[in-house]
């Protein structure tokens, strides 16, 4: 009896021994999809509700996950391992899930002006050879950089050109033409930034040019005239400068609908103004009224006259009609008439202004 | 839709002063109500306070006209008056020319008025003076600019220009689509 216990009790330490150690073997019906790489596995059979629900859930499902991880497991273990310091170590492959990213993807970059200019003129990128012959050195050399091929930099001999000034330094000529070039292109960088995120490009005023224009150079003044410690205010003007334009001066408005009478106010003042500019006496209009008085009053003296003349004698007017017959000589008549009389009025009224 | 700045006021009464002179004050004061001069669209517009009140409820994109145009400025900032202002110009005139009725057809076609047409002018008209153009019958047909002073136009041939033709009527029909 007791050493039936005895096996009986060894047989069941032995089968709970057994429980507690179960086997790496795993068997499943279908195989699971493995993606080593993110430490995934995929279980593809099916599980029976029945046994499902007989079983007790949460023993169920922590049976399952063992069995999984061993599987798992078991497939890492096939991958090549190491040692590092007691720790045994496999190399993980590349994973094979794609995972959405977490940021959103970046936008393209926006086309610098001469992309833009090159798509629309279907201009494409040649690929070139990295290495070009070079004749005098009889090597390979790069195309670029420190050290390239063909440098033109190089040379320690520069021919004057015929149109050239002869003492012209033709290499400090060169070095100011590249240093130029880079800052040129410098500034072109600058700008595409700048259009690219919308904003004024700093600066545009006064960027170095071969040929000024007129409107920039009065800008190049006006800017060089407000670069003192004051901002120009003591700066003297020349006899015949005109305010520079676009000065970034806001206009300002009155209201649409504002103070009514105020606005009325300020156009009769314009207007008293503009009145009082205007010259009192126009002298030439003073002069032709006086003139055309003289006239009528020499006409109605002469009607007069020739009333009486008419009612009187017949002689004198005769001697009347003659100073009439030619039509110039009645005028040189009329002013002369009006000579004698008039001259003297005339000069009165000029004496009085 | 804007007043005035002084700049644009100053030469537009310049303008107007050439024809209907100190009488400008009659139209910025008038006794009849507030009238006020706008900017619009780079046209000079006189109208009631009222009126001015009911164009605010149209955006400026979509406002057409207002009151009466009296002119425009042009882009070098010079005033220029249309022929829509003659309502205003006629009966303040200072200076006028009557035109004879052969010739009225000749000015509403946009000619200058020849010494032949001229029917009557003003006395002590200058040269260079703006004028505004009647018919015999005293009916406004438009504005210019004399050619010569009334002494000289009774010198001169049938076949000279005595008033340089500026605006007339006809153009409602001309300068349908351009007049506001």
């Amino acid at each position: 009896m007791a050493a039936c216990s005895v096996e009986a009790l060894l047989a069941k330490a032995e089968q709970e021994e057994a429980e507690k150690l179960k086997s790496i073997t795993v068997l499943k019906e279908l195989d699971l999809d493995f993606d080593i790489g993110n430490l995934l596995a995929c279980d593809k059979n099916r599980v029976e509700p029945r046994v499902f629900r007989e079983q007790k859930k949460d023993d169920f499902l922590r049976a399952l996950a063992r069995d999984n991880t061993q599987l798992l497991i078991n497939e890492i273990w096939k991958l090549p391992t190491e040692r590092v310091q007691e720790a045994i170590v496999a190399k993980l492959p590349d994973p094979a899930t794609p995972l959405p990213r977490e940021k959103p993807p970046p936008k393209p970059k926006p086309p610098t002006k001469w992309e833009e200019f090159a798509k629309l003129k279907g201009i494409q990128k040649k690929k070139k050879t990295n290495l070009v012959w070079d004749e005098t050195a009889k090597e390979w050399r790069r195309r670029w950089g420190y050290k390239r091929a063909n440098d033109g930099t190089k040379e320690w001999l520069i021919e004057v050109p015929e149109t050239a000034d002869p003492n012209e330094d033709q290499f400090a000529k060169r070095n100011k033409a590249k240093k130029e070039r880079v800052a040129k292109n410098e500034y072109n960088r600058l700008k595409n930034i700048a259009r690219a995120q919308k904003v004024k490009v700093p600066g545009v005023g006064l960027t170095p040019k071969a040929q000024q224009s007129k409107d920039e150079l009065s800008r190049a003044v006006s800017v060089a005239r407000t670069s003192t410690a004051s901002v120009g205010r003591f700066q003297d003007s020349l006899p015949k400068e005109k305010a520079p334009k676009n000065q970034g001066k806001k206009r300002k408005f009155d209201p649409l609908i504002g103070d009514f009478s105020n606005e009325k106010n300020k156009q009769l003042e314009l207007l008293k103004v503009m009145d009082s500019k205007k010259p009192k006496l126009d002298v030439t209009k003073a002069v032709n009224k006086q003139m055309r008085e003289e006239d009528r009053e020499e006409a109605t003296a002469k009607f007069k006259k020739g009333a009486g003349k008419k009612g009187r004698k017949g002689n004198m007017q005769g001697k009347g009609k003659g100073n009439m017959q030619g039509k110039g000589k009645g005028k040189g008549g009329k002013g002369k008439g009006g000579k004698a009389g008039g001259g003297n009025k005339r000069r009165g009224k000029v004496g009085k202004r | 839709m804007r007043p005035l700045t002084e700049e644009e006021t100053k030469t537009m009464f310049e303008k107007l002063s050439k024809y209907i002179g100190e009488n400008i004050k009659l139209l910025v004061d008038r006794p009849d109500g507030t009238y006020c001069f706008r900017l619009q669209n780079d046209r000079v517009y006189y109208m009631s306070e009222k009126i001015l009140k009911l164009a605010t409820n149209i955006s400026r994109d979509k406002l057409v006209s207002v009151g009466t145009c009296f002119g425009k400025f042009t882009k070098t900032n010079k005033f220029r008056l249309h022929i829509t202002a003659l309502d205003f110009l006629a009966p303040y005139a200072k200076f006028k020319v009557w035109v004879k009725p052969g010739a009225e057809q000749s000015f509403l076609y946009g000619n200058h008025v020849l010494k032949s047409g001229l029917g009557r002018i003003t006395e002590n008209t200058q040269q260079y003076q703006g004028v505004v153009v009647y018919s015999m019958a005293d009916v406004p047909l438009g504005f210019g600019v004399a050619a010569k002073n009334t002494q000289e136009c009774r010198r001169v041939d049938p076949m000279s220009i005595v008033v340089f033709h500026q605006a007339d009527v006809g153009e409602f029909i001309r300068n349908e689509d351009t007049l506001t």
